[in-house]
């Protein structure tokens, strides 16, 4: 066992990582770990801190890789955002802890798992400490892409690319973690296209499944106009109900924490001197929710984005495996009544509505938009 | 594949009345009564103004010695109720002005609750509620012990401004016509103090009947545009006056992307009532008020389907825009009112 099981068919950049591990010459400051959502970066990245951290180079097994792997090891810090971007503040607190020398391992590590969900200022608040970081401080970014970085930030690090990893060593890993039917790991690894955290959702969760079996029978039920905009405002609706329920409870919870905290008890009207620590809590919680609405539509459309990729891999007779195997029949009905050129139009139109999504735009008006170019044209 | 025109067919029920939030029971602003207790309710700062101001006039109608005596809701101290309401040594008449008693202490409402019990029947005490639900049991209390209520609800539809400003005429004894009230109320519709001062501006400033052209002068080239008049405008194909009222609400200060979330707002709800046809959906399923349902399938008669979805396509292209796609916001509304406008069969 070592801490390198869980990044899977990753075999050409768990050498490189590995090998700098190993070998001093080979190491560097500032890495810049990218590949496609849910090919494994942050856990190449905690992989990689546990292994500079242990004293057998990734043992997977000493308190040093187990407490890496678990988030609480004093010398790796962890900033991951839960909300649309990083603040700038956050990042100014990880360059003061990044100017300590580390308390008992041999490096101090920080890593950033969405590098790509800061703004230009906010990056460039790192330019300096990612140059020339103290001897044995060690920054490690995550993004999808080497272009979601500023070109000051990309020529600092040494990159290091996952790729797509093939759906069988996906389906493997949930066999093995997770303890998931090798059949439902497989046909859930191919659905998620290899995103592995996603597979492992589809894997385990009935619920989720049937929900992405409803997203996609949309494209078979719009017929008209007015159809494509109600089923965009179903998703929508769904997508806020998800969030809803994803968030409420803990903002509950995180609510009655900070009362708690303030010496407030319950029913009590909170002091107005304090109400502004209360705002800040609750415009948290609103900027998690939309990210988390944000993060299921974008899901959905990359569902209904596998499913017209097959539909295009029928019309065009390709010999390759299809994603949504058990759709078959929804496939072959979609590619009879449409030309290739309509799907690759179709598709277009769901790349620029997630595009329109992350720029901002009303979620129900770029769904909108994209179902009515999914509706059938004659 | 829908045949354009298909909607045509659709029958149009008998239009069902627009509800409403219930309005306060009482009498009008401009109809001031004496009582020992009268009540004044309602959001619409001038118009309870000026029921106050018509209370007091009775008042000093009655006896020109009447002295007059505002006491603040919000900074009211126990008792001063009483002191302010019990008759002075030389026995002139009083007229105590309680204001903003939606915003009142716990002491105004207790000692309003006792005071209508047993008024002094020569003060009259003015209470002036501003809505909202507080003080909501000293509101009941008064109500039920018979003083009169005044209701100065904001104006909000285009015909009560309408009749507001024909009011204000009628009582300067002045003749305006139709066409200058609507364009009075076109210019400066959407503040009432302001339509109110623009009326006594008119009224001190010309004589004879007041016409369209006397407005033209004083307020021309000015009109206060809404998305949603926008909206109407490029969904009616209007695209010339569609762009003239977008090129206003910019410049009174309207920011493109509520123009935008307007024009979506429309077309989904034509899209909406499209898919109406035979599915059995009723107005509660879609989300939209019988009014807003009767007006689509009016504006339906002259959309295909190819031209809505063209519409919204434009629409969200230019939601995209105004949010930083584009370099131009202004442009990109602009295009998108006149796709809109050129959709339309």
């Amino acid at each position: 066992m070592t801490v390198w099981d869980d990044v899977v068919g990753q075999e050409h950049a768990v050498a490189a990582l590995q090998g700098a591990v190993a070998n001093p010459v080979a190491m560097t400051h500032a890495w810049l770990v990218t590949g496609p959502p849910g090919s494994g970066r942050s856990v190449a990245a905690r992989a990689f801190a546990a292994a500079l951290q242990c004293p057998q180079g990734g043992c997977g097994t000493c308190q040093a890789c187990t407490t890496t792997m678990a988030g609480t090891h004093p010398d790796v810090t962890l900033l991951a955002t839960e909300k649309v971007v990083i603040a700038i503040d956050e990042v100014r607190d990880l360059i003061m802890t990044a100017s300590r020398s580390p308390s008992g391992g041999r490096w101090r590590v920080i890593i950033i798992e969405d590098a790509d969900r800061m703004a230009e200022r906010t990056t460039n608040v790192l330019l300096k400490t990612i140059e020339e970081p103290p001897p044995h401080t060690v920054w490690v970014l995550c993004a999808p892409s080497v272009q979601d970085v500023l070109p000051t930030i990309r020529s600092r690090c040494r990159a290091v690319v996952l790729r797509v990893p093939p759906p069988q060593a996906v389906a493997d890993l949930l066999v093995r973690r997770d303890g998931a039917d090798p059949a439902v790991a497989l046909s859930a690894a191919r659905a998620a296209q290899s995103h592995v955290g996603l597979a492992k959702r589809l894997a385990r969760d009935a619920g989720a499944r049937e929900r992405r079996t409803a997203v996609l029978s949309i494209a078979r039920r719009i017929r008209g106009v007015g159809d494509a905009v109600l089923a965009a405002g179903e998703l929508v609706d769904v997508a806020k109900a998800e969030a809803v329920s994803a968030t409420q409870e803990r903002d509950a919870a995180e609510k009655a924490e900070l009362m708690r905290g303030l010496g407030v008890a319950d029913g009590e009207t909170l002091p107005p001197r304090l109400r502004s620590q209360l705002k800040q809590l609750e415009d948290d919680q609103k900027r998690r929710a939309t990210r988390h609405q944000r993060d299921v539509l974008d899901r959905a459309m990359v569902d209904l984005l596998s499913l017209y990729r097959d539909v295009l891999v029928v019309q065009l007779g390709a010999e390759v495996d299809l994603v949504n195997a058990e759709l078959a029949e929804t496939v072959r009905s979609l590619a009879a009544d449409s030309t290739p050129e309509q799907t690759v139009r179709r598709m277009d139109s769901i790349g620029v509505a997630r595009t329109r999504l992350a720029g901002n735009v009303a979620p129900l008006l770029a769904l909108e938009a994209m179902t009515i170019a999914l509706r059938p044209q004659g | 594949m829908i045949v354009g025109g298909a909607w045509q067919a659709v029958s149009v029920p008998p239009a069902t009345k627009r509800r409403t939030a219930t309005p306060l029971a009482g009498r009008n602003w401009d109809e001031p009564t004496l009582a020992p207790v009268v009540l004044v309710r309602g959001a619409e700062p001038l118009l309870t103004e000026r029921a106050v101001d018509g209370v007091v006039g009775l008042a000093r109608a009655r006896d020109p010695e009447v002295e007059k005596v505002e006491l603040e809701g919000s900074t009211y101290g126990s008792g001063q109720l009483l002191v302010a309401a019990s008759p002075s040594l030389f026995g002139e008449a009083k007229v105590v002005v309680v204001r903003s008693a939606e915003s009142g202490t716990e002491e105004l409402m207790a000692d309003l609750i006792t005071y209508v019990g047993s008024p002094d029947e020569e003060t009259t005490v003015v209470v002036v509620h501003g809505g909202g639900q507080r003080g909501k049991k000293m509101l009941d209390t008064l109500t039920k012990s018979g003083a009169p209520v005044m209701v100065c609800e904001p104006v909000t539809k285009d015909a009560e401004k309408a009749s507001f400003v024909v009011g204000e005429f009628k009582a300067a004894r002045r003749r305006v016509d139709a066409e200058a009230v609507r364009a009075l109320v076109d210019a400066l519709g959407s503040d009432l103090r302001e339509l109110a001062s623009a009326c006594s501006q008119l009224i001190s400033d010309t004589t004879g009947t007041v016409t369209a052209a006397t407005v033209d002068r004083y307020y021309g080239g000015r009109v206060e545009a809404t998305g949603f008049r926008v909206a109407d405008a490029a969904v009616a194909g209007d695209a010339g006056g569609a762009v003239a009222l977008l090129r206003h609400a910019l410049d009174t200060g309207l920011d493109p992307v509520p123009i935008v979330a307007a024009l979506a707002l429309r077309l989904r709800n034509l899209a909406k009532v499209a898919s109406m046809r035979g599915g059995g959906l009723s107005a509660r399923d879609l989300g939209m008020a019988p009014w807003q349902i009767d007006r689509a399938r009016k504006d339906l008669r002259s959309w295909t389907p190819e031209g809505l979805a063209a519409a919204i396509s434009a629409v969200a292209q230019a939601d995209a825009d105004v949010k930083g796609e584009a370099r131009d916001p202004v442009f990109a509304v602009e295009r998108a009112v006149m796709t809109i406008a050129r959709s339309r069969r």
